[in-house]
């Protein structure tokens, strides 16, 4: 089994023109004012989320490992690190703002 | 996998050495949250000093993250000519890479020099040190990451398509699409959510 990838071509050009909608899109959404607030704040998470896994999946292939997907698993494991430190984090700092300085 | 009699330890070691990357990489996904989250608590603790709002300029971070696009997409283009075994074509594109690796590391620079000179150092609010670890340990990595370019484009001219080169080539590409991965988000929470 031979595990060197190299990708191919149209997944490429695909992901590269998707990835530049995306950002063109976050972009102009903040820039232009279409939303405001919260729905903003998730719009573009959500397309910042989008273009991540366009990334994962026609640049770096992936859902194209064969099976066993060590990889994959792997990944799921760091997304839920990331997910406890950035969440955890901002939660408990938020309380301890709340209930000690209260600004 | 099952091998005919003799296992093919020659192709285990690469596929061994990437995995061992991939588990790298994530971990290094990991150090990148810890600073996305220290950005996220310390981003309104400007010290009475300027916010992401007055500092931070939306069209040059946007130059910046299609720059690093274009080099992420040209360093795949590059690795399809390894199957080709195809050198030119592959240290060609490889080169655009690096050119737009460099320019990338160019504008960072322009943008971090721009905010110490105006006297926004990261010694001048928890904001500020919260910016520039995180964006600076993103352009540390990228100029590692053009040193370690160069040394394999010379390895390829030396040595040729051999095991081992496609081996690292292959970790570089990883490395480099990587590298944009973490940018995205860079973009979208330190500089987009930052100005709204």
């Amino acid at each position: 089994m031979n595990r060197v990838e190299y990708g191919n071509l149209k997944s490429y050009v695909t992901g590269f023109i998707a990835s530049i909608a995306l950002t063109l899109a976050a972009y102009f959404l903040v820039v232009e004012r279409f939303l405001t607030g919260w729905a903003l704040d998730g719009a573009v998470a959500v397309l910042a989320i989008a273009q991540a896994v366009v990334q994962l999946i026609l640049f770096l292939n992936l859902t194209r490992e064969p099976k066993p997907r060590w990889n994959l698993i792997v990944f799921f494991f760091m997304v839920l690190v990331v997910v406890l430190i950035v969440f955890g984090s901002i939660w408990i700092m938020n309380n301890l703002n709340y209930n000690l300085m209260a600004p | 996998m099952s091998h005919s009699q003799y296992p093919d330890t020659h192709h285990d070691v690469s596929s061994n050495t990437i995995f061992g990357f991939w588990v790298y990489l994530m971990t290094d996904c990991m150090m990148f949250a810890t600073f996305f989250a220290a950005y996220a608590v310390l981003r309104t603790g400007t010290n009475g000093g300027p916010g992401p709002r007055e500092l931070f300029d939306l069209r040059f971070a946007l130059g910046e993250t299609l720059v690093l696009l274009a080099s992420s997409f040209t360093c795949g283009i590059a690795m399809l000519f390894a199957r080709k075994q195809a050198k030119t074509p592959l240290l060609s594109w490889l080169a655009l890479t690096l050119i737009l690796g460099v320019l990338f590391l160019a504008m960072e620079g322009a943008e971090f020099n721009r905010l110490i000179e105006a006297g926004h150092t990261w010694q001048s609010s928890a904001f500020l040190s919260a910016y520039f670890t995180l964006v600076g340990t993103h352009g540390i990595h990228i100029a590692m990451g053009l040193i370690v370019m160069i040394l394999f484009a010379v390895q390829l001219l030396r040595w040729g398509f051999t095991e081992t080169v496609l081996r690292r080539l292959t970790c570089l590409r990883m490395y480099w699409h990587f590298l944009y991965l973490i940018w995205i988000f860079t973009f979208a929470i330190v500089y987009l959510l930052g100005v709204r």
